[in-house]
């Protein structure tokens, strides 16, 4: 049972089960992973193949059924929800890809939301001023583009300085030219604020601007691969 | 073959199971109560019209003091008379073992046993007094079990100052006395007033009324009206002693019944619009938010060519099923309660069968109203499906537009948290919606508001009219009115601490073109037992020259201080006496007129004269001394108020009453329903958001506040709005619950509505838990990978 400080993320044996006898589905069938500080990982693989689900169990958004997590040397799997919802509050950033952002609050309000319960988060204007929003943070949701959108639940993931963002198919709703822009900011965040970035994609070619890559198949990890140089995200083929 | 969308409407009132019972159930719960109080009120009127017609119940009756029988023949040559009767009226005691009190009791001439003679007997059990055997009685069965007699029992009783003792041979029913009510007292209680009857020799002899009569009763022939007879047979009487004579409408037992059977009917109007308004409202939020989440299944079907008409009416099945449901469920229940309750009524009157009528016409109109309520809330809703383009509606919609709502209260919503500023744009974004929910809440509260004043309202006329009203302990009615040294007799007994004449007359009231028949109360002019008292319950000083009425009896009338009555007093000279009304008195039991006393006996053009009087004793020989009064010559009846007041507690715990805690029970279960459903809807509307908060690392109690905060100030809005409405349906309950027995007051008073306001508190409380608890079940993955 290694513990390892150094690591953001350390998993051993890892499997989720849904479901009992034979109706049970396998989502995750023993995964063992690293996951260094600082670091962007991409999980990439077919729907279904279990990505999200080591996603949603790394982010305290969900239990194994099995195995070990470690974030940072402490064990996620044998929190309590009161303690997985204090991780969530304290560590971690959430994008998704239909992006969940209050209709009801402007952008910069959306952020503040974070910024109001997290310990030392950044000014919620600097956050927007990350993505790129600054002139647009009096606007309502309903007055934002998609890409648009996508950037304020970025800033609002950010704002708290996790130490994890999670994204879940951060670019899956958007065109290239906005998808580029959203995933830009993913990098600038990764590289100016040290936070660790882990992206669950289906888009192979987004793999290019990531120090890992973790390749799933059938609830196992199938291949990992490290890039010696990350891609720029202008270069990314769409 | 079913169509796949009929198939979809099936699994969507599956899925929303829970939802679709709860509108169902208040639905039928509107329609139950519909169903079931007109059915209550047509068996009840055919079984009394049936129970009338078959024992030849009398349409007129007229005592008077004595006439001879040939004046019978008279009565019955009047036009509009079809049959004349005399018989002898005499008033008696009975004595029965292990009772201390004696109970009044009347004792009547058996009528023949023909099926022609008016007010027929139905033997219960046992047989008529052999002929020739004087000792031999039929007691009314009421009476006789209420004592635990039967057959073959000895009666002891005092019948005009002779001690007599009968062996009882049979027990009888009779439509006559479905209730019997002791003298001097107003609820009627079984056990303490007893009816003989016995063969019309013996209780000739017994009051010296051989070849004689003291009370006519008549059968008017089809079609006749009774004003003109009733005027005619006092034009005949009048040498007779007569003391006026009243319709069958006026008649004690029946106007009893009639007054329960109307309460029900009130009930029938008042309560059901209420339920349906509510399932309106449910239907209306519920579809809304079922269209809300199916925009892209509609603009597929749209899509697929389906037109407006048959998607709409996909969804106006849904609203329809759920109706029908409700309807076909409440008519069911309506049905199986009415029969159970008929049952219990048919006990409670007495009545010895049951004719059950259905009225298909509630069952109709039930599912007519049920249907319409729920299209209301339905069709608003179905505007929005024709509306969806097809194209629009497949995409994701668009989020929300909350920047008109943003720009209100800016200035405030600076110094409040996001979550704060999220629950308040809610609430300013949809002001129509958001009434909609104030306004459920409301009527929710309004019922409970309405059904706990009405509860206190029992209680308060109870202790009205035998604490505040009546201080007295115990009631002595005289065999006729006496003079100051009765009295003074009666003061010198010992335990008597206090005594107060009053002297009842019988009077016609006139005003305008209401009458009533009923009796003018003679009181001293500073009584210290017996008050007339106004709303504040102070003291309304007495007066010669006009009438103090009971505001019962001024409804009646239709009378206002200020107005003169017309007052025809039935004893005496018979005089008519023409008072302004000098006041208004609250009056809980009763419909009671008062004069000062001596003014009523110079009216009379007599001296000092009592009928009553008012006692306090010493609560030791409480029993001792009625005992001693009722066994006095010139004394008709000793009664304790604890046991008039136990009567009339019997009596509104036992009939219409009980109605009270049954509504009382629904009001609460529609209250929490309103509520629950109001919080469940707000959810399913708010899961995407809630989920986000969770996502965030909001914990629970946080995420309850954004969603629970909205249902707050809901609900505290409606608290005050429910509280007017409450007054409103107070007014309409209260009326039908009242009736000349006694009334129930539409008072409004603080602590009712508060205890409503803590009925939907504790709903919202439970609500809350209830969803917080979905709140913590929830996957909020699920929900924020979905589009909305």
């Amino acid at each position: 049972m290694s513990a390892d400080p150094e690591l953001a993320y350390d998993a051993r044996g890892v499997t989720r089960v849904y479901g009992e006898g034979r109706a049970a589905v396998h989502a995750l069938r023993g995964v063992d992973l690293e996951i260094p500080k600082g670091e962007m990982a991409v999980l990439l693989g077919p729907s279904g193949s279990g990505k999200s689900t080591l996603l949603n169990i790394l982010g305290g958004l969900d239990r194994p059924s099995e195995g070990e997590v470690f974030f940072e040397g402490r064990a996620l799997h044998e929190m309590s929800d009161r303690d997985l919802t204090r991780y969530r509050r304290d560590h971690v950033g959430f994008v998704f890809q239909f992006y969940n952002l209050m209709p009801s609050l402007t952008a910069e309000e959306n952020v503040e939301l974070v910024t109001e319960i997290a310990r030392d988060p950044l000014d919620p204007g600097e956050a927007l001023g990350l993505v790129g929003l600054s002139e647009r943070r009096e606007h309502f949701i309903s007055q934002l583009s998609g890409g648009e959108q996508q950037r304020v639940a970025i800033a609002r993931a950010v704002a708290k300085r996790p130490d994890v963002l999670f994204c879940d198919e951060p670019t899956g709703a958007l065109d290239s030219t906005t998808g580029r822009a959203v995933l830009r900011v993913l990098r600038d965040v990764n590289a100016r604020l040290g936070t660790t970035v882990l992206i669950v994609t289906h888009a192979a070619a987004t793999a290019a601007m990531a120090d890992l890559v973790l390749h799933f198949h059938d609830g196992r990890i199938a291949e990992r691969t490290r890039n010696a140089e990350k891609a720029d995200p202008e270069e990314i083929e769409w | 073959m079913v169509s796949p969308l009929d198939r979809k409407l099936l699994r969507d009132l599956w899925a929303a199971k829970g939802q679709v019972a709860a509108i169902a159930a208040v639905i039928a719960v509107g329609v139950m109560v519909l169903v079931m109080f007109t059915g209550l009120v047509l068996s009840l009127d055919e079984t009394r019209r049936a129970y009338y017609e078959r024992h030849g119940l009398a349409d007129v009756f007229a005592p008077l003091e004595r006439a001879p029988r040939a004046v019978l023949d008279d009565l019955a040559e009047l036009p509009g008379v079809a049959r004349a009767e005399g018989r002898i009226r005499g008033a008696g005691r009975i004595d029965l073992p292990g009772r201390a009190l004696p109970v009044q009791a009347v004792a009547l001439s058996l009528p023949q046993d023909t099926p022609a003679a008016l007010n027929g007997l139905r033997l219960a059990e046992g047989s008529r007094p052999a002929p020739g055997r004087n000792d031999e009685v039929l007691v009314l069965e009421s009476f006789a079990r209420a004592n635990g007699l039967g057959p073959g029992d000895r009666l002891s009783a005092t019948m005009n100052g002779t001690r007599r003792s009968f062996v009882i041979v049979g027990l009888a029913q009779s439509p006559e006395f479905l209730y019997t009510t002791p003298p001097g007292e107003l609820a009627p209680d079984d056990a303490r007033f007893g009816v003989i009857w016995m063969p019309h020799k013996a209780v000739a002899a017994l009051y010296d009324m051989e070849g004689a009569f003291n009370e006519a009763i008549l059968s008017l022939q089809r079609g006749a009206r009774a004003p003109p007879v009733l005027d005619a047979v006092d034009r005949l009487l009048e040498p007779y002693g007569g003391q006026g004579a009243y319709p069958l409408a006026e008649q004690t037992s029946n106007r009893f019944v009639s007054e329960e059977i109307r309460g029900l009917e009130m009930m029938s109007r008042a309560v059901p619009p209420a339920f349906l308004a509510i399932a309106a409202f449910l239907l209306y939020i519920v579809v809304w938010r079922m269209v809300q989440a199916e925009r892209e299944e509609i603009g597929l079907l749209k899509a697929f060519g389906y037109t407006d008409a048959e998607v709409a009416g996909h969804y106006a099945k849904f609203v329809l099923a759920i109706a029908l449901a409700g309807a076909l469920l409440g008519a069911l229940a309506g049905l199986a309660l009415g029969r159970a309750t008929v049952s219990l009524y048919i006990q409670y009157f007495k009545f010895p069968f049951l004719v059950f009528r259905l009225d298909p016409a509630a069952v109709v109109l039930g599912g007519t109203v049920s249907v319409a309520a729920a299209a209301t809330g339905g069709l608003v809703v179905l505007r929005q499906v024709f509306r969806l383009q097809p194209a629009e509606a497949m995409r994701p919609p668009a989020p929300p537009d909350y920047s008109r709502a943003g720009r209100i209260g800016a200035g405030l919503a600076a110094r409040l948290d996001q979550p704060t500023r999220m629950v308040l744009r809610r609430l300013t974004r949809q002001p129509l919606r958001m009434g909609g929910a104030v306004a459920g809440i409301a009527v929710g509260m309004g019922l409970c508001a309405a059904m706990i004043t009405i509860h206190a309202g029992f209680e308060r006329t109870v202790r009205l009219g035998f604490e505040v009203v009546n201080r007295s302990d115990v009631t002595v009615t005289f065999t006729h009115p006496l003079s100051e040294a009765a009295l003074y007799r009666i003061a010198r007994m010992e335990g008597v601490r206090a005594v107060e004449p009053q002297r009842h007359v019988p009077v016609a009231f006139r005003h305008g073109l209401e009458t009533h028949r009923g009796a003018i109360s003679g009181l001293v002019e500073r009584p210290e037992l017996f008050r007339a008292l106004d709303e504040e319950e102070r003291a309304v000083p007495l007066r010669a020259d006009g009438l103090v009425l009971g505001d019962a009896l001024a409804d009646i009338l239709g009378a206002a201080p200020g107005d003169v009555i017309e007052a025809e007093l039935r004893e005496g000279a018979r005089p008519v006496l023409r008072l302004p009304v000098a006041a208004v008195a609250a009056s809980a039991i009763g419909t009671p007129a008062y004069l000062e006393l001596s003014a009523l006996n110079r009216a009379l053009g007599e001296g000092f004269r009592a009928s009553d009087a008012l006692l306090t004793v010493d609560a030791a020989q409480s029993d001792a001394l009625v005992q001693a009064l009722a066994e006095m010559p010139f004394v008709a009846g000793a009664s304790s108020k604890a046991e008039a007041r136990a009567a009339l507690q019997e009596l509104m715990d036992s009939g219409m009453g009980t109605m009270r805690f049954i509504n009382m029970a629904l009001a609460f279960i529609v209250a929490f329903g309103v509520v629950y459903n109001a919080a469940r809807i707000a959810y399913a509307e708010r899961a995407r958001d809630l989920a986000s908060l969770s996502v965030m690392g909001f914990s629970r109690g946080e995420v309850t506040f954004v969603l629970l905060g909205e249902l707050v100030v809901v609900t505290l809005l409606a608290l005050p709005i429910g509280s007017a409405v409450g007054y409103g349906l107070t007014l309409v309950i209260a009326a039908a619950f009242s009736n000349e027995l006694y009334q129930v007051q539409a008072l409004f008073s603080a602590a009712s509505h508060g205890y409503a306001a803590l009925v939907v508190l504790a709903a919202l409380l439970v609500s809350g838990l209830l969803v917080r608890r979905d709140i913590a079940r929830a996957d909020i993955l699920a929900v924020l990978k979905t589009r909305e």
